[in-house]
C-alpha cells in the first residue's frame, strides 16, 4: 500500500493531485502545505513517494528536495516536482539537486498517475 | 495271341498317352487359369488398396478442409476480438480522460463554492486559471455599471490596478460583454498581448445570461501547447461558477460590513460600547 505525500500550497491543486492519487489502488495520501509541513509529516509517517510544488511559502520545493536527499532516513524516497516553471533550466536545477521527475503544470492527471506508478515500481 | 493283343495294348497306350496329354493340357490350362486368377486377385487387391487409400485421402482432405475452415473461423473471431479489444482500449482511454476532466471540474467547482470569503474566492479563481488552465498573465474584471467600465479585481503578472479601466463598449472585451460568448484569438497560444484591451482569450463571467465581468488572458505558460477539451470545460465552468462565487461572496462581504455597521450604530444608540 503506497503512501503518497502531496506538498502543495494551493488548496485547489492539492485537492486535485490528492484526488488523482487516491485512484492508485491501495494508496494512502498525506497532504502538506509547504516544505516544513512536509518534513513534519515525514517524521511521523513514512512516505513512499513525494509530489512537491516548487513555489511555496515557508520552504519551497527545491529546498525540500535537497533536505530530503541529505537525510539518511528519507534520501531514497522518490520525488516528483509539479510546477508552473516549465523552462529547461528549472527542470535541470530540480533534477540536479535530486528530483526523480519533473512535471510542468497544467498537469494531465493520467500522465501524473503513470509517472507516480513508474516511480513506485522502480522502488 | 500276343500279336493279337499287341495292337490293343498299343491302342490303349496311345489312348493313355492321349489321356495323359489331355491331362497335361488340362493341368497346363489349370496352371494358366490359376496364374490368371492370381493375377486377377493381385489386381483386385491392388485396386482395393488404392480405393482404401483414396478413401483415406478423401477423409484426410475433408478433415484438413474442416480444420482450415475452423482455423479461418478462429482467425476471424480473433480479429474481431482484437478489434473489440482495441475499441475497448480506446474507450477506456476516453473514459479515463473524461473521468480526469470530471475530477478537475469537481475540484474546481468544489473549491469555488467552499468559501464565502471574497478574497479567498478570488485566490481560488486565480489558482484555477494558473494551475488548471495554465495562464501566465491575466486579469479578472467586474463591470462597473455606473461608469460602464470594467474594473480589475485580481490579476497575475500584469500591471493592472483599480486605475486601469477597460470600456465595455469597445473591442474584444466589449464584444464578450455584449454577446456573453467566450473569445479565442486566432493567434498562436504563445503570443503575448501587452494591450489590456486585447486579450488572447476572454471569458465572460455570467450569472445565467447576465454578464457581470470577464476573465481576460494575455499570455499562457510556455509549456502549454494548445487548448484541450478540459480547457474549454474549465472556461465554461469559470464563466458560470466563478461568476456566482465572486458575486455571492462580494454580496456576503457587503452584507457582513453593513450588518456590523448597523450593529455598531444600534449599540451606539443604546449607549453600549462597540466591539
Amino acid at each position: 500500500m503506497p503512501t503518497i505525500l502531496v506538498v502543495e500550497d494551493s488548496p485547489t491543486m492539492r485537492q486535485l493531485i490528492s484526488f488523482a492519487m487516491r485512484r492508485i489502488p491501495g494508496s494512502k495520501v498525506i497532504e502538506a502545505t509547504d516544505g516544513v509541513d512536509a518534513l513534519k509529516k515525514l517524521s511521523s509517517e513514512k512516505a513512499d513517494i513525494i509530489l512537491a510544488d516548487i513555489n511555496m511559502p515557508v520552504m519551497d520545493g527545491l529546498k525540500l528536495v535537497s533536505l530530503v536527499r541529505g537525510s539518511s532516513e528519507f534520501r531514497d524516497i522518490p520525488i516528483i516536482i509539479i510546477t508552473t516553471e516549465g523552462a529547461e533550466e528549472d527542470r535541470k536545477k530540480a533534477m540536479d539537486i535530486g528530483a526523480n521527475a519533473y512535471l510542468p503544470k497544467p498537469i494531465q492527471t493520467q500522465e501524473l498517475i503513470k509517472l507516480v506508478t513508474q516511480q513506485l515500481d522502480k522502488g | 495271341m500276343d500279336k493279337d493283343k499287341e495292337p490293343g495294348i498299343l491302342k490303349k497306350a496311345d489312348e493313355f498317352l492321349q489321356i495323359f496329354k489331355k491331362g497335361e493340357e488340362f493341368t497346363r490350362d489349370l496352371l494358366k487359369e490359376n496364374e490368371h486368377l492370381r493375377f486377377r486377385i493381385a489386381e483386385l487387391e491392388e485396386a482395393h488398396a488404392q480405393d482404401s487409400n483414396a478413401a483415406k485421402i478423401r477423409n484426410y482432405e475433408d478433415h484438413i478442409r474442416m480444420l482450415e475452415d475452423e482455423t479461418e473461423s478462429l482467425k476471424k473471431r480473433f480479429r474481431k476480438a482484437e478489434a473489440e479489444n482495441r475499441d475497448f482500449a480506446q474507450k477506456y482511454v476516453l473514459v479515463a480522460e473524461e473521468n480526469n476532466n470530471l475530477a478537475n471540474m469537481y475540484v474546481a467547482s468544489y473549491q469555488l463554492h467552499s468559501t464565502l470569503d471574497y478574497e479567498e474566492v478570488l485566490k481560488i479563481v486565480l489558482e484555477i486559471i494558473i494551475n488548471l488552465i495554465g495562464a501566465r498573465k491575466f486579469s479578472v474584471m467586474l463591470i462597473d455599471k455606473k461608469l460602464e467600465e470594467l474594473e480589475p479585481i485580481a490579476s497575475e503578472d500584469i500591471d493592472m490596478d483599480n486605475t486601469t479601466k477597460i470600456p465595455i463598449d469597445k473591442g474584444v472585451i466589449g464584444e464578450v460583454v455584449r454577446e456573453g460568448e467566450s473569445y479565442f484569438s486566432d493567434e498562436s497560444i504563445h503570443t503575448e498581448s501587452e494591450d489590456p484591451a486585447k486579450p488572447i482569450v476572454c471569458i465572460p463571467l455570467k450569472i445565467k445570461e447576465h454578464v457581470i465581468g470577464v476573465i481576460a488572458i494575455y499570455s499562457f505558460l510556455d509549456q502549454k501547447t494548445g487548448f484541450s477539451d478540459v480547457d474549454y470545460e474549465l472556461f465554461n465552468l469559470l464563466a458560470g461558477h466563478a461568476a456566482t462565487a465572486i458575486f455571492s461572496s462580494r454580496l456576503y462581504n457587503r452584507s457582513e460590513k453593513e450588518f456590523t455597521t448597523i450593529r455598531n450604530f444600534l449599540a451606539l444608540l443604546k449607549g453600549k460600547p462597540t466591539q
